[in-house]
């Protein structure tokens, strides 16, 4: 038989006991509590203090997007929209636009992100943006997003996204060799 | 009547109707993959080449093989034949090679490109091609060129599949443009910048099976998959009124004829239609278009995708390949 589903109080007393002497002195106890604390004031420490200290990632460590440039600066994403049907979390919101002759420089081909936006607190950190892009333009990094205060900063444009041109981004670690048949 | 076995599928269908259209009558994996043939136009097919199938018996009275294979939108059936097609690894093998063929000039900017995702030859390719190419020298290029104010062709995307040209012959009194030149050269052209200018021109977009002619009004404003495909219809002097209308949001972005299950459009629209109405107040709206589950539209629209059973819907399939005549 089942039990109904009530709002009934569960009937905690039933399984107790009586405290024996022992453990109605506490003492015993606290001390025993206080040799794990104590103990513990002497270990190595397992956390850093972040700022000042890195910890070492792994190389498939999976931080914050980079939009790529081409060796000769143009941006590499198409808008093509493959990584925003890709995120499970819907993060990435894309517009594009039609490059304009003289404008060649900036953007690699003839259709241009003019808007590409991750929102940094739906995103996953999943990579499947990455491994989706057709035109190696989108990569995680090791680069971790801070915290802010206000929810609208989490929102990413190109302005944080795009790699500054005479700062790259280092994205070897990441590039896996394409299997030629 | 004739009966035609269709991959160990046996049917019986009307006299003097093509194997690729005895095919579709059966439906599902035994229908040939199409670049040219376009049911509602007359004399489509023959040119490209990847609906060959192989025959295995002529017919009853003549059981030989045919000696290769044969393109089965030209072919008619006869009583008692015997046809191959999704299961012979020779056709699978021939029509990979055909793939690699009409690949050779295309450029595959589909990240570009907006048709990707309702491309035929995605799709072909995706199927039945490679995943490398062999071809090592430089793939021809022309430079874009602006067909009025309603169409842009990109002839770098073109397989010559001559629907374009069709569609203008039988479907507007006079045709603005064709295939200039010969063999490797040839190409589609208005000669001399000419637009085409009519009021069913726009049919073109619908009818071009990869994305040498795409919509200017479209250009670049959104993927096929971020927007949801709406049927609707108005009354229209012009054409039948019943159309696709591809929404992002709130907004109309692309209307675009009703297109069957084998991505062909029976009732042609006008560009009244096709580019002047892009409110939603413009039409009756009849509900979600309806879609294979495996297309790359349905993504995240589940109430586009058809029920399983349903993908097979047959049309009325001998009948619809006379092409119908709008009224004006």
């Amino acid at each position: 038989m089942y039990r109904s589903l009530t709002a009934k109080r569960k009937n905690v007393s039933a399984g107790q006991r009586e405290l024996t002497f022992m453990e109605r002195m506490y003492l015993p106890a606290i001390l025993k509590g206080m040799k794990i604390t104590i103990g513990h004031l002497f270990k190595k420490k397992v956390s850093l203090n972040y700022p000042e200290v890195k910890r070492e990632f792994s190389d498939f460590y999976r931080g914050m997007h980079v939009l790529k440039r081409d060796e000769n600066g143009a941006e590499n994403c198409t808008a093509c929209g493959m990584c925003a049907l890709a995120c499970p979390a819907e993060a990435i919101t894309i517009d594009a636009a039609e490059r304009k002759p003289g404008e060649e420089h900036l953007y690699r081909e003839e259709k241009y992100a003019a808007k590409y936006e991750i929102n940094m607190l739906r995103c996953i950190y999943c990579g499947l943006c990455e491994e989706a892009c057709p035109k190696d333009a989108i990569y995680l990094t090791e680069r971790i997003v801070p915290a802010y205060y206000k929810r609208k900063d989490f929102i990413y444009g190109k302005d944080i996204l795009v790699e500054d041109i005479n700062n790259r981004v280092d994205i070897t670690k990441r590039k896996q060799p394409i299997k030629k048949a | 009547m004739a009966k035609v076995t269709i991959d160990d599928i046996m049917i019986e269908v009307p006299d003097g109707i093509t194997i690729l259209e005895a095919a579709r009558m059966i439906g599902g994996h035994v229908v040939p993959p199409t670049m040219c043939y376009y049911s509602s136009l007359e004399t489509s097919g023959g040119y490209c080449r990847t609906c060959i199938v192989k025959v295995e018996k002529g017919s009853e009275k003549d059981p030989r093989p045919m000696p290769k294979p044969v393109a089965s939108c030209r072919t008619t059936v006869q009583d008692g034949m015997v046809v191959r097609n999704a299961t012979s690894p020779e056709i699978q093998k021939a029509r990979k090679g055909i793939v690699e063929f009409l690949l050779i000039n295309h450029p595959l900017d589909c990240p570009v490109c907006d048709q990707a995702g309702e491309c035929f030859l995605q799709d072909l390719s995706f199927e039945h091609g490679d995943e490398f190419s062999r071809f090592d020298f430089k793939k021809r290029t022309f430079d874009l060129i602006d067909i009025g104010d309603y169409i842009k062709l990109h002839m770098t995307r073109c397989i010559m599949c001559y629907r374009c040209v069709k569609v203008a012959d039988q479907l507007t009194e006079e045709r603005l443009h064709g295939v200039l030149n010969r063999g490797d050269a040839s190409e589609i052209g208005t000669y001399i910048q000419q637009a085409v200018d009519n009021d069913f021109s726009g049919n073109m977009i619908d009818a071009c099976p990869v994305g040498a002619l795409t919509d200017r009004t479209f250009r670049f404003k959104s993927r096929v998959w971020f927007t949801k495909p709406m049927y609707a219809h108005r009354d229209c002097d012009k054409c039948c009124g019943k159309v696709t209308l591809w929404y992002q949001g709130e907004e109309v972005l692309r209307v675009t004829g009703r297109k069957n299950e084998f991505g062909e459009i029976e009732e042609f629209i006008c560009n009244t239609c096709r580019f002047d109405k892009k409110h939603t107040q413009d039409w009756v709206i009849e509900g979600p278009a309806k879609i294979s589950r495996h297309s790359v539209i349905v993504q995240n629209h589940n109430e586009l995708a058809l029920p399983k059973d349903e993908v097979q819907i047959l049309p009325d399939l001998p009948g619809s390949t006379s092409h119908k005549k709008i009224e004006s």
